[in-house]
């Protein structure tokens, strides 16, 4: 069994280191600074942190201020707020000017669990991706979210990192580094390949290796940035295994899943399918019992490599 | 120039240049908003040629205080001051609205060497100048910033986000006008929506408040002095203007807000303005 890592809590960690090496970075929360870890920084660096109370839409213009007068800004909540809360001021104050916002929000998917459909952001990665200019990142355990809120530091322009809520078996292992728009793969395999992200690549790794027994050899490939999205190991995954399988904690229209097709399509169709959550919003549950109901496990992952392998012309 | 040095005399003649090319701009366009725009005229001309500590040769220069025009449909007012103070070629002003100008609808800081900020959709121009004003703190630098906003703008409810998150924040360096026009797109403000008291409303949220007659360039000017005297808190103008100023057929004529005048309007005006 993998070690449990959590994503917000190596994202609090590496804010804070960020906080010693840079006096440029600031940090601005929207009253859950206990939840997505800023608080780390808070308390080190208390006149570089910026609690906007629940205001997320000032949140985001204050950030775009600090930006553009030449501080690296992190603004955080959580995902459901980060992204339709104040989508507008994303969109003009944002995304218009291309500023260096990062928008790094926590509890992204169903796994948020008991709070329910409202805290549920299903649909968060299609609003930041459909951003331009936005680069948008969902690294898959603690020790890629290092390497990603450094790259994301490092590089101009504005971001959308998304985190989750519960701890997530370690998929990736020191060191590791982490490339924008680069996906990794994580199992080398010739008969179908498995897109995953965030929450799902552990899932698609364990349906992997139960795949292996029956005789199908399948590639893992982890695509972290969701945009860009790495377009030749998409293609080359087409033309090498002849189907692909996306799995994301995150609405089928709109997300990885639909980003993919896109690319397959244009360059190598091959058979495709989406282990997604359809069109309805989830409702309390545990974690568990939520990616169950909608079918976001190693078993749906499972029964998806095979109807699309079962789909290659002969 | 640093700060501008027009005597009075001369604000009112640079008022009168500013209010020729809204409406030539206008007109040329075929679209765009002069109702707002002729509002504000006193106010903005007091900020480039009074108020503002700025270099139109170095638009990127640190040192500068910021003006952010929330309102941003009164872009033709902003390009007119930006063109006088000599950081866009007067001839470029005709290009407005037009495709490839530099002289977008709306302002953005991408395409037009003066604009501090994209703006457009109402409401965010505070927030984005509390940001501005807090590197300020954190830099060291005394510059200000200074963000002007519409009446009917304040139905936006992340106006008073920012506004208490800056008086929360204490940033002093931080000048909120609003160009009280009492006109919004569908009508009076009582009418579409009440903002009154207004200046109640700011003091409540914890700003330094003045009001002034913003057709009255001493009251404009003296207006910003104190701002600049008041410490631990932001200072709101609540200047109190005439939609369509200027021209007669236009004043507190709801029609102008989004309509460029035609070109037999716009001739009448331009004589009016002579």
């Amino acid at each position: 069994m993998a070690e449990l890592s959590s994503t917000r809590e190596a994202y609090g960690k590496t804010l804070l280191a960020l906080g010693k090496e840079n006096p440029d970075i600031v940090v601005l929360d929207a009253d859950l600074s206990k939840s997505t870890m800023t608080h780390l920084f808070a308390r080190e660096f208390p006149q570089r942190f910026f609690d906007c109370g629940i205001a997320e839409q000032n949140m985001i213009g204050i950030a775009a201020g600090l930006a553009a007068s030449g501080k690296i800004a992190f603004a955080s909540t959580f995902a459901v707020f980060a992204t339709a809360r104040c989508y507008d001021q994303l969109r003009v104050c944002v995304a218009q000017p291309h500023l260096n916002v990062k928008v790094v929000a926590t509890h992204g998917g169903i796994t948020v669990g008991e709070d329910g459909a409202s805290h549920h952001a299903i649909e968060d990665l299609a609003l930041a991706c459909a951003l331009p200019g936005f680069t948008v990142i969902v690294p898959a355990d603690g020790v890629e979210t290092g390497e990603v809120i450094r790259a994301v530091a490092d590089t101009p322009g504005p971001f959308y990192v998304r985190l989750g809520r519960p701890k997530v078996p370690e998929v990736l292992s020191r060191p590791y580094r982490f490339v924008i728009g680069r996906a990794v793969t994580l199992r080398q395999g010739f008969d179908a390949t498995i897109i995953a992200i965030g929450t799902m690549v552990s899932r698609a790794l364990e349906a992997a290796g139960s795949l292996a027994q029956e005789g199908i050899d399948c590639r893992v490939l982890n695509m972290s940035t969701v945009k860009p999205l790495d377009t030749d190991a998409i293609v080359q995954a087409a033309r090498e295994t002849g189907a692909i399988v996306t799995a994301e904690e995150h609405l089928e229209h709109g997300g990885l899943g639909s980003r993919v097709a896109q690319v397959a399509g244009q360059n190598q169709a091959v058979p495709l399918s989406f282990v997604a959550i359809k069109d309805v919003f989830a409702k309390s549950g545990t974690p568990e019992q939520l990616l169950e109901r909608h079918g976001l496990t190693a078993a749906a992952i499972e029964k998806a490599v095979v109807s699309a392998v079962g789909r290659k012309k002969q | 120039m640093e700060r501008g040095q027009a005597s009075a005399q001369n604000l009112e003649s640079i008022a009168r240049t500013l209010r020729r090319h809204i409406i030539s701009m206008t007109a040329a366009a075929g679209s765009g908003h002069p109702g707002g725009s002729l509002s504000a005229v006193e106010i903005v001309t007091a900020l480039f040629f009074r108020i503002l500590r700025h270099r139109p040769s170095d638009p990127e220069w640190a040192g500068r205080d910021r003006f952010i025009m929330s309102k941003a449909h009164a872009a033709p007012l902003l390009y007119a001051a930006l063109a006088e103070t000599g950081y866009l070629p007067v001839a470029e002003l005709c290009t407005l609205r037009k495709l490839d100008s530099r002289l977008q609808g709306h302002p953005d800081r991408r395409c037009t060497p003066g604009v501090e900020m994209t703006c457009g959709s109402l409401g965010q121009g505070l927030s984005y100048g509390i940001g501005v004003a807090l590197t300020a703190r954190l830099n060291s630098l005394d510059y200000r910033v200074y963000v002007l906003l519409g009446d009917g703008e304040c139905d936006e409810g992340q106006v008073w986000e920012a506004a208490m998150s800056a008086a929360h924040f204490k940033v002093d360096n931080l000048v909120a006008t609003i160009d009280h026009n009492k006109l919004q797109l569908d009508g009076w403000n009582r009418e579409v929506m009440n903002l009154e008291p207004l200046a109640d409303k700011w003091r409540a949220f914890g700003w330094h408040v003045v009001e002034v007659d913003g057709h009255d360039f001493p009251q404009v000017l003296a207006a910003f002095e104190e701002a600049r005297q008041v410490k631990g808190q932001p200072t709101a103008i609540i200047a109190h203007t005439v939609k369509g100023k200027g021209v007669s057929f236009m004043e507190n004529k709801v029609d102008f807000h989004g309509k460029a005048p035609t070109p037999e309007e716009a001739d009448r005006a331009l004589q009016e303005l002579t």
